[in-house]
């Protein structure tokens, strides 16, 4: 029989927490700091509006973008947070999660040979996107000394005359790292001089705890809202992962491309998730405050009993993880998160599974209650004392 | 900072000063100073534990009261108010706009003890009017929780 497979699909490695899943799902007693979505149900007013929307019979196809009341909604909303003005007619589409818009912004812009700069540590999906639209990935290795920011330098000296985009991932999932504005202001004059494009993945915008300051999104910045596809969505801010719902907005020559792929591959986003999502980003503003202040409560805590048990860690503003260092412990991350996981039963995720210069780092979440942390908590310090006394 | 603290212990009056105090990012005295102002000012009137008497083997009766009163002269309704929230079986007594005046909140051991209430105590007051009687059969969510929620996390273990 001839292969069935692609050997661009084989190549393309599995997600590297598979492992932990499999010990994990073993055994008993086991607590969990390992996951990537909120510990909050849906808002109730929200999911009452998807109920509602299926009682009356809301259950055909939208348009290809999604439907025109979600996006003028966000169109509204984009101003108001984050003074970016998108037209909802051209500019706009609704996508199956940010990942999709991953997926077919990436696949409306690349040609073979392309370069993709991909910071990491950074969430998985960037680097095979990539390879999936025959693009290069070429991997910037962000440092804790600039507390996982992207430099401009870092950012000057991996661009080659092949760079066509650059991947901003700012909330940063695994690392908790934010962007402030001058960070993104130095980015914004590369990013022009060499003529390239950003994909600027603002999942997490909802959630930075920097006293005073809002999250600023690079699509603000001057001559950037037209190199610049913004991708966020409605998981992480209304603690809406199972709906799958997302957005993109591109300057529409751009856009045009990225709904071509959508109105053929995926037709449209879920109906009842998209008439949820016109009563979250109209109605929940006071759900996403209760939220952000019950994670940053949460992420206080962490911070201080990481500093009471000795490991190191930078102080994240954004998402909700921390990425303590374990280089001290002679371990590599993934030795670390396995013992860790066999003797006193906590899932973290190594920081390896987000790139290699994750190395010596761990992902640990606190979308979890605080009883749940605490006891998490206390097992780590357990643990971390015996490594101490060997 | 009274808003943060109120926030937080709202939901959870058990925790530990420091521990607040960590959340807040502000200092464990102050987090004390504030409660203790806000405990002398009776913004912070108790602090009490939300129970689910049905799964014990004590016997409760709870009844929601709707009272019509004439209201006297220059005290309005706080004289009668007052002759009913001392009695320690009344939980609750609230001043009502609408077809009635005052809801009063009244737990006991049985029907009859809170029947017994009612018609020797509350409807022989000289300016109640009439009471109507509601007893409570089934309590499925009191002080914003809900009382059948089971504490389970339905996640997957690890994600990315």
């Amino acid at each position: 029989m001839r292969n069935p497979l692609s050997n661009r699909i084989v190549n393309i490695p599995f997600s590297g927490i598979r492992k932990f899943f499999d010990i994990a799902a073993e055994m008993t007693d086991v607590i969990s700091l390992g996951v990537g979505e909120p510990d909050f149900d849906t808002p109730w007013h929200v999911r009452d509006e998807g109920i509602y929307s299926l009682e009356k019979g809301r259950t055909a196809y939208t348009s290809n973008a999604g439907l025109k009341e979600l996006k003028m909604e966000i169109a509204k909303y984009l101003e108001r947070k984050f003074q970016v003005f998108y037209n909802y007619d051209t500019e706009m589409m609704i996508t199956v999660g940010g990942s999709e818009a991953i997926d077919i912004a990436m696949r409306a812009m690349l040609d073979p040979g392309d370069e993709v700069l991909i910071p990491q540590p950074s969430y998985v999906s960037y680097e095979p996107c990539a390879v999936l639209a025959n693009g290069i990935p070429v991997i910037i290795n962000l440092k804790e000394e600039n507390e996982f920011r992207l430099t401009a330098q870092e950012l000057e000296e991996a661009i080659t005359p092949k760079t066509k985009l650059l991947v901003l991932p700012f909330p940063n999932n695994p690392t908790g790292a934010i962007m402030e504005k001058k960070d993104l202001e130095a980015i914004a004059e590369i990013v022009k001089k060499y003529d390239i494009f950003v994909l600027s993945d603002e999942i997490y915008a909802e959630l930075t705890y920097l006293e005073g300051q809002e999250h600023v999104t690079i699509a603000s910045l001057p001559g950037m809202r037209e190199r610049t596809i913004l991708i966020n969505g409605f998981s992480k801010a209304y603690a809406m992962t199972g709906w799958r719902l997302g957005y993109a907005c591109a300057p529409k020559i751009i856009l045009e491309q990225m709904l071509k792929i959508h109105q053929y591959a995926i037709m449209c986003a879920p109906t009842t998730s998209q008439y949820a999502a016109v009563e979250a980003v109209r109605n929940g503003d006071k759900d996403v405050i209760e939220m952000r202040e019950e994670y940053n409560r949460r992420r206080r805590y962490m911070m201080h009993r990481y500093q009471e048990m000795g490991l190191q860690c930078f102080e994240p503003f954004g998402a909700f993880y921390t990425f303590p260092s374990i280089q001290k412990f002679n371990m590599t991350s993934d030795e670390f998160a396995t013992k860790m996981l066999q003797e006193e039963k906590v899932v973290v995720v190594p920081g390896t599974a987000f790139g290699t210069c994750g190395e010596g780092f761990l992902r640990i979440s606190y979308a979890y209650s605080l009883e749940s942390l605490k006891e998490a908590l206390d097992r780590m310090e357990r643990f971390i004392q015996k490594l101490d006394f060997k | 900072m009274r808003e943060k603290i109120l926030a937080f212990i709202e939901k959870n009056s058990r925790v530990d000063l420091k521990e607040l105090a960590i959340m807040l990012g502000v200092e464990e005295i102050a987090v004390a100073n504030e409660m203790a102002a806000m405990e002398e000012e009776r913004i912070i009137c108790g602090y009490h534990t939300l129970i689910d008497w049905e799964k014990t083997s004590i016997e409760k009766v709870n009844a929601l009261i709707e009272v019509r009163v004439t209201p006297q002269r220059g005290r309005g309704f706080d004289s009668v108010a007052e002759r009913v929230y001392n009695y320690p079986e009344v939980n609750a007594v609230y001043l009502i706009s609408g077809g009635y005046d005052l809801l009063v909140t009244l737990e006991g051991k049985t029907l009859r003890e809170v029947a017994q209430f009612v018609s020797d105590r509350l409807s022989t007051l000289d300016s109640v009017l009439s009471t109507k009687t509601n007893f409570i059969l089934k309590k499925y969510k009191d002080h914003g929780t809900i009382i059948a929620k089971p504490l389970e996390d339905e996640r997957m273990l690890v994600s990315l």
